[in-house]
């Protein structure tokens, strides 16, 4: 057998966590260089993922007990959620460098844990295997904010955790009926098996509650502007970065695999929710004062592109909105982490505090203008390509959705815009905050990398897009016979005989001077 | 390496070199790094656009970078060059580098220089990618990124208040017509199953009689494709609707002014509609729309621009409504004539803005023409040019003999109007005309204000800081002892070469831009870049004399009437406004779009805002939700309590517990 190197990327972190545990005072370096380690493993995957090569590769599989294995292998879908959780953790652990002063050693295992979870819960192929990763990776989110959150970090958590509980216990009894009815709980098999559509519909339900929460959808959003704002910056960067994109990945791997019909007898549904998602929460995100609650508002807005794409039943709105996910997971953190370098400085998250960084803060400033461009799907950035091509695929489902989500981009800019000229143009209104410094080493580094792989993804997705196209391809053809008519229903017709602007003209004499 | 490749990338270069070099390059640096890289795009590009001219170059593609693939749709970084190109070119790099210059004068007590310069080349390095796109994706990219450039420039002074706001709302406005823009591309998609130009447009006419269903209507295919990008066109060109955030632009430092919102990013919409105009061949309403739309703009933007003092609100309006001809010349068909006026246009309202520039810089800071008066023998240069600007704008000339550059173009649009001969096109043809008297009439009262009559300097206040004076205090002398200066001659070359263009590229290039040729009406220089109606040149060529000699006969009477006006019964607009009062606010206010946008759009959306807030998320959804469970718990259980004691291992065990529990409960 090869090198088990999904096993060891989840090991890796879980030594780094024990170790954190154990040798509290040095846990930061710990947990550095764990998700380092981490991090390369991922860059020797993600070189060694071979594109146009088997559609399950790296696969491990031991068989645990009757019914049960830990089975573990990697899609292209997979390897590019796995490369964007491995990538943001050293990030996280720079950004809780200095702002997490006690237990720092829980807090760093915290992390650690949580990112053997989120690997995991990418990587499983067996169904009970992923369903554990799934939601356990909830209970070191739990802690973080509940123990290292903001003042009213008990209510964030709680509203939390009751959100998710929600859907899990009716996806869990699904998975069972599920695995009795397929006779195995192997993942890439549950996705080739036809679930007859009767069940089909109440099966795609049970999944839809886990997965409409975690998203998540209108209207069961709430919990993430209060767990935003109450995590501590490391963990909104996780929350936002990763942790949103596992419904979008649920919805892929099984909802849409495995109930095709059910999912196109409901995309009117997944569609309304979304137009209204757009709609609501881009509004709601203009009236806050609050930046974290404001960005977490607008990931709301743009995981209803993710939904209203996946549920268009075409290759351009599925890979749209697997590139709204990496996008989005980059930007939205990175914004995140724009949030925490200033309020590290300032203990403040009201937008009304600040203004006027771009004169004390210069780089800062660039920085947060290229995210918040960013965020608002400039060309160029990630955030464009995977939005362009969502709502491209959604056009081609119906005009009505793609004109209403498009409206995303015009509130998009409205909202985004205001909390820039909010925080960096204006005057130094507030003596304190006109006093605080640019960002420093350790912020760069932060920064830097998201910056330079934002633009990267703008400008030449094709890395990113190239080993999910046979995986989105055989999806989009698995998935083809439910999709629903185009409902542009273009005719053709004769042609008419001549240009618009036919002009008669007999050439006379005498055509004037001009 | 083709020379297309250094045009458009030493911009970009340039840019991010004075940008992040910020502080190691130090101001003379950026500026220099950035103005040489404009020059060294414009010298290449006159070759270009000449061989285009003389018929040895033919158009080709330089092929980039691959860009996204995702089933069928493709798009890749590609340049494309032919005619159409070519003259973009010329006009872009020309005056940004004529811009650039003049900004190392303008600019020059200003502390974030490098920024500013940075900006400059950002935006020509987005317009160039805009005008050289082979496909519409990448002619997106150009659009939005010159939308960027445009609202860090707006935004320029980023302490003041007003051009934060004229900044966001030039963004969000535009955002609107991109949403048109983007909707045409993905219904373009979805019809043609690419975004190729060049397939689009030879794929077109063959769809001209096919029809299909867009929000519930059923519509000519060709005609709801190109209304939707049609639209994209309108923000970003600001016709008639979607035209409000042109003046608050001139919020910007007036190089911008200049470079941006007169000669070349306000008239990429104009350029997409040529570049496309295979494809609105193929639409007749959506034509029809255009005629429309330009039209009215044409006229409804001049109405205002009679009434305005700030000198460069004066010149924004005038802008908007030149825009409106280009926009119904490619109406009618008149693809070339439409190309001929944005490129005379160019170098006669980028001479207009940089000479108001020049006016400003001599009187400190002041916009507001009532303050100004008799300039003419304090800043001669500066008079002479914006005397040069006047005459393209108005159209000066005699037929056969020879004419300003605005003769020329303009004529050429009423006479194509004509020549048309729908009801429509005659719609175009008189609110052209009338616009004209406008135009005739607002451009003679600003050369009147600024230049001629007595000093009313000392009413300004910036006159006042700069002479510490009050009008009281300097009685008599209304000029309060202040003493304008001419601009330095960095800015003033930029003006004098300008000046070349606004007198002689209507006369030197009349016969590519509308014939083809000097010899033929054949298109040879478009090339095929451009759908050339033929036939309709023929007519405009054969329109009857009182038809051509009509945009000189009103460009006459408005310059007679600003002269009673403004020069000779100075008392009359005061009379008239006392008379009309309720006419003339209803203009000066600009039809009052910005407060009924305000109270439709902006007002609703933030109370919509709030409500979705406070009465969904919080009244309704938690309420009944999380918070009620929480009540229900919280009623019962001091366990609650306990629960949350900050202990995490109580924590992690309670959770390990739950979820030991869940799964036990559903295997039993």
């Amino acid at each position: 057998m090869d090198f088990p190197i999904l096993t060891v990327m989840m090991l890796v972190p879980l030594i780094g966590a024990v170790a954190c545990l154990l040798a509290a005072p040095a846990a930061r370096t710990i947990a550095l260089g764990a998700t380092l380690v981490t991090f390369g493993l991922g860059i020797v995957l993600w070189a060694s993922y071979e594109i146009g090569g088997a559609q399950w590769q790296f696969h491990e599989s031991y068989e645990l007990v009757a019914g049960f294995s830990y089975a573990v292998g990697i899609d292209g879908i997979s390897l590019m959620l796995i490369m964007l959780s491995v990538f943001l953790m050293p990030i996280c652990i720079l950004a809780s460098w200095e702002a997490i002063t006690k237990r720092v050693g829980e807090y760093m295992a915290a992390f650690l844990f949580m990112e053997v979870l989120m690997i995991g819960t990418f990587a499983a192929q067996d169904i009970f295997l992923f369903y554990i990763f799934f939601e356990a990776g909830l209970i070191p989110m739990y802690l973080i904010i509940g123990v290292w959150g903001g003042d009213n970090r008990i209510y964030a958590s709680y509203k939390f955790f009751l959100y998710t509980l929600l859907g899990s216990v009716l996806m869990l009894i699904a998975m069972f009926w599920m695995v009795a009815q397929a006779g195995t709980s192997d993942i890439p098999t549950l996705m080739q098996y036809d679930f007859p559509p009767g069940a089909q519909l109440w099966l795609f339900l049970a999944f839809f509650a886990s997965f409409a929460v975690k998203m998540p959808m209108w209207p069961v959003h709430t919990w993430l502007p209060d767990a935003h704002v109450q995590a501590p910056t490391a963990g909104s960067v996780i929350l936002a970065g990763v942790l949103l994109k596992l419904g979008g990945y649920g919805f892929i791997r099984f909802s849409l695999p495995m109930f095709p019909e059910a999912s196109a007898d409901l995309a009117w549904l997944i569609f309304t929710l979304s137009m209204v998602a757009v709609v609501y929460t881009s509004l709601v995100a203009l009236v806050q004062h609050d930046m974290k609650k404001l960005i977490a508002y607008s990931s709301v807005a743009h995981m209803a592109l993710v939904t209203a794409g996946l549920f268009a039943f075409n290759v351009q709105g599925i890979e749209g909105a697997m590139m709204i996910m990496l996008g989005h997971g980059l930007v939205s953190a990175a914004l995140f982490l724009c949030v925490g370098v200033i309020y590290d400085r300032l203990h403040t998250r009201e937008i009304d505090r600040y203004g006027g960084l771009s004169i004390n803060m210069p780089f800062y400033a660039v920085f947060f203008l290229l995210f918040t461009m960013a965020a608002v799907g400039l060309p160029g950035t990630s955030n464009f390509v995977g939005e362009f091509l969502a709502l491209a695929g959604i056009y081609q489902a119906s005009s009505w959705v793609a004109l209403i989500c498009t409206t995303g981009i015009i509130l998009g800019a409205g909202y985004m815009l205001y909390l820039y000229r909010r925080v960096a143009f204006g005057t130094q209104k507030n003596e304190d905050a006109a006093a605080m410094p640019d960002m420093t080493p350790r912020e760069w580094a932060m920064m830097a990398p998201i910056a330079a792989v934002v633009l990267w993804m703008g400008v030449y997705p094709e890395s990113f897009l190239a080993p999910m196209r046979a995986d989105i391809a055989a999806l989009d053809a698995q998935i083809a016979a439910a999709a629903p008519a185009s409902e542009a229903q273009l005719a053709a017709g004769e042609p008419r005989p001549e240009a618009a602007n036919a002009v008669e003209y007999e050439s006379h004499e005498g055509e004037g001077e001009h | 390496m083709d020379p297309i490749l250094i045009i458009v990338f030493a911009p970009l270069l340039a840019a991010i070199i004075a940008g992040l070099g910020n502080k190691a390059l130090g101001k003379t640096g950026a500026k220099l790094v950035t103005t040489g890289g404009l020059f060294l795009s414009a010298a290449l590009s006159w070759p270009i656009f000449l061989g285009f001219l003389g018929g040895s170059t033919s158009e080709y593609v330089v092929p980039v970078l691959k860009w996204v693939q995702s089933g069928d749709m493709t798009f890749d970084w590609a340049l494309r060059v032919d005619a159409l190109t070519a003259v973009m070119l010329v006009v872009i790099n020309s005056v940004s580098a004529l811009v650039h210059l003049y900004s190392w004068g303008y600019m020059e007590d200003d502390p974030d220089q490098p920024r500013f310069f940075a900006y400059l080349s950002l935006f020509t390095f987005a317009m160039l990618m805009l005008v050289t796109a082979d496909n519409l994706v990448q002619m997106f990219f150009g659009w939005e990124g010159v939308g960027l450039a445009s609202y860090l420039l707006i935004g320029y002074y980023f302490r003041k208040p007003s051009a934060n706001a004229a900044a966001i709302k030039a963004f969000v406005v535009n955002r609107v017509g991109d949403l048109g823009f983007m909707l045409g591309i993905f219904g373009t998609f979805l019809v043609f199953n690419t975004t190729s130009i060049p397939e689009i447009l030879a794929a077109a006419p063959a769809m001209s009689g096919s029809t299909m269903t867009f929000l519930g209507m059923r519509l000519y295919t060709m005609d709801i494709l190109c209304i939707l990008l049609f639209i994209g066109a309108m923000g970003k060109s600001a016709q008639l609707g979607l035209h409000t955030w042109l003046p608050d632009a001139m919020e910007g430092p007036t190089p911008v002014s200049a470079l941006i919102h007169a000669a070349t990013m306000v008239t990429a919409g104009v350029f997409m509609v040529c570049r496309l105009s295979p494809m609105f061949e193929t639409a007749p309403t959506a034509l029809t729309m255009v005629t429309i739309v330009g039209a009215a703009t044409c006229f409804f933007a001049a109405t205002i621009g009679t009434t305005q003092w700030d000198i460069k609100r004066v010149i924004a309006y005038s802008t908007c409504s030149q825009l409106g001809y280009m926009f119904f010349a490619a109406g009618v068909g008149a693809y070339g004539v439409a190309m001929f006026h944005l490129f005379t246009h160019a170098f006669f309202k980028a001479l207009l803005f940089l000479g108001a520039g020049s006016v400003i810089h001599a009187m400190h800071h002041e916009q507001d023409m009532r303050y100004y008066g008799a300039l003419r023998r304090k800043i001669p240069v500066t008079f002479w040019a914006m005397m040069a600007g006047t005459l393209a704008i108005t159209g000066v000339g005699v037929l056969g003999v020879f004419g300003f550059a605005g003769f020329y173009s303009k004529d050429a649009i009423l006479e194509a109007a004509w020549a048309r001969g729908t009801g429509v096109s005659q719609f175009a043809f008189w609110a052209g005309a009338v616009a004209a008297l406008l135009t005739s009439f607002y451009s003679w009262r600003l050369m009147f204000l600024t230049f001629w009559g007595k000093p009313r300097w000392i009413e300004s206040e910036h006159i006042q800081h700069s002479v510490h004076k009050t009008p009281q205090e300097a009685g008599e002398d209304t000029t309060g002892g202040y003493h304008p200066h001419e601009s330095p001659w960095v800015m003033l070359v930029p003006l004098l070469v300008l000046t070349i263009g606004a007198v002689f590229s209507g006369y030197v290039f009349k016969y590519p831009f509308i014939d083809g040729s000097s010899d033929a009406v054949d298109g040879a220089f478009w090339a095929g870049s451009i759908y050339f109606n033929e036939n309709l040149v023929h007519a405009l060529h054969g329109v009857p004399l009182w038809v051509k000699l009509t945009a000189t006969a009103v460009m006459l009477i408005g310059f007679l009437g600003a002269y009673v006006a403004y020069m000779a019964k100075p008392g009359i607009p005061a009379k008239f406004v006392a008379t009309f009062g309720a006419l003339h606010n209803f203009v000066y206010r600009k039809w009052y779009f910005d407060e009924l946008y305000n109270a439709v759009f902006v007002k609703p959306s933030f109370w919509l805002g709030r409500q979705f807030w406070k009465l969904g998320d919080i009244g309704t959804i938690d309420r009944f939700g999380p918070n009620g469970v929480a009540a229900l718990v919280q009623r019962g259980s001091v366990a609650a309590k306990s629960i949350q004691s900050g202990y995490l291992t109580t924590y992690a065990l309670i959770m390990l517990l739950g979820l030991i529990a869940a799964v036990t409960f559903v295997l039993l």
